[in-house]
């Protein structure tokens, strides 16, 4: 039986944890309609440079010829993966389910004997890995200083795709980052970026014929194109993680929250029994020091 | 009739420009200027650096843009690029910094002439907007 003073130690500790948690959840919460803003502005760019890219590629009829970017290198050896996540921890299993989809994919490479390539995006993703996949992590960024996503740090993370995959270090590029659906539920994603992947052509608008102009040439312009779209879909895919991180971590923050208020509440009815059966106790002892007299 | 049409000008980070009532659209496509009207047939290209002058009934506004792709269909035209800025409010600093490195990118030797090309023609814009 833990003593008075014990018992008023705890419940002072756990009701200040209780306000750090409610002060972070305020600040994620904060922080959550920014990103969340944020994420929807993003939005249209990605979506009309999906669009002017498929247009592009529905009028390319030189299949060999196309950009190695659009149509892979014909092989399937070498997977780089990108593994987007968050800075900070206290954010749920924001990090941790990024990393457990990421895994699932690094065990199906290795079991069929290619080689992965990984680049952790984000601390704790790196520090989650490291342990297991020391040997194949090949870079390992951080955006610690950078207060905001902007695009140029997904820029940053393009050009490395882009001068990687110049060089032939890689086949195939995957990348793994949390969808933001609503503030409770985040869908970690596994996206392929390098080749394009053409599973769209189902909406079959073969009927709409796009006869557009080209100016330069369709080739010219989709080797420009497409080393954007793949800062494009970083950019976007750093978007939803940020959305995401601050809807767990506020997920997270309130289940805390209410977890020490219960803790609180158990805490505060030992103490008065305890403390009830102590003024008993000494009760019982003058009573019977006042009978045997 | 009317003769005005769409304009949508997008950045990653945001919607930069969207306007309904412009008539004239002249874009620094890379082959050289193109001026768009209403009607236009529809037509995919990507910018060079240069100056994006947007005409409607009201007034006339600028923007420098450095790169970035153009998508006209269905009396829309979508630009889209990752560094655009009003001329109106224009950064000193930002254009004189914006010169020095593209002038130092150009006194390396390894560069190819396209992009030597396209950097002289940005030190050339830059400066005639640091004139003004």
């Amino acid at each position: 039986m833990p003593s008075l003073d014990d018992l008023r130690k705890r419940i002072t500790s756990v009701k200040s944890t209780q306000k750090i948690t409610k002060a972070m959840k305020m600040v994620a919460a904060a922080k959550l309609r920014k990103a969340q803003e944020n994420a929807e502005k993003g939005r249209p760019y990605s979506e009309k440079m999906n669009n002017v890219i498929l247009n592009l590629s529905k009028s390319i009829t030189d299949k060999e010829n196309a950009p190695k970017l659009l149509v892979g290198t014909g092989e399937e050896k070498v997977h780089l993966c990108i593994v987007l996540t968050a800075d900070r921890g206290l954010c749920g299993g924001f990090n941790t389910n990024i990393i457990k989809k990421a895994k699932s994919y690094f065990e199906k490479i290795i079991s069929e004997n290619k080689t992965l390539k990984i680049i952790t995006v984000g601390s704790k993703g790196y520090d989650q890995l490291k342990r297991q996949y020391k040997s194949y992590i090949v870079e390992n960024i951080s955006f610690k200083e950078s207060k905001n996503i902007n695009y140029f740090d997904a820029d940053k993370v393009g050009k490395i795709i882009i001068e990687k995959f110049e060089k032939n270090e890689f086949d195939v590029c995957a990348i793994f980052y949390n969808k933001f659906k609503n503030v409770i539920t985040q869908i970690p994603q596994e996206q392929q970026i390098v080749p394009l992947n053409e599973d769209k052509d189902d909406k079959d608008d073969s009927g709409n014929d796009n006869d557009y102009e080209f100016e330069p040439d369709e080739d010219e312009i989709l080797s420009n194109l497409l080393p954007k779209n793949i800062s494009t879909q970083i950019f976007k895919a750093m978007l939803e993680n940020s959305a995401s991180e601050q809807g767990s971590r506020m997920t997270a923050m309130d289940n805390a929250t209410r977890n020490a208020g219960e803790l609180v509440d158990r805490l505060t009815i030992e103490y008065n029994r305890s403390r009830q059966a102590a003024i008993t106790k000494e009760l019982i002892e003058i009573i019977s020091g006042a009978e045997s007299l | 009739m009317s003769n005005l049409f769409n304009i949508d000008i997008v950045n990653p980070e945001q919607s930069f420009l969207s306007k309904d009532n412009v008539f004239e659209v002249v874009i620094p496509a890379v082959e050289g200027e193109i001026g768009i009207l209403k009607d236009h047939i529809p037509i995919i290209s990507f910018l060079k650096p240069g100056i994006i002058r947007v005409f409607s009934d009201s007034e006339e506004q600028n923007f420098y843009v450095e790169d970035g792709i153009v998508e006209f269909k269905d009396n829309t035209l979508s630009v889209l690029t990752s560094s655009i800025f009003d001329l109106k409010n224009a950064d000193k600093n930002f254009v004189s910094e914006s010169i020095s490195s593209a002038e130092a990118e150009l006194s390396k030797d390894n560069i190819d002439d396209q992009k030597r090309f396209l950097l002289n023609h940005k030190v050339e814009v830059l400066k005639s907007i640091s004139i003004n």
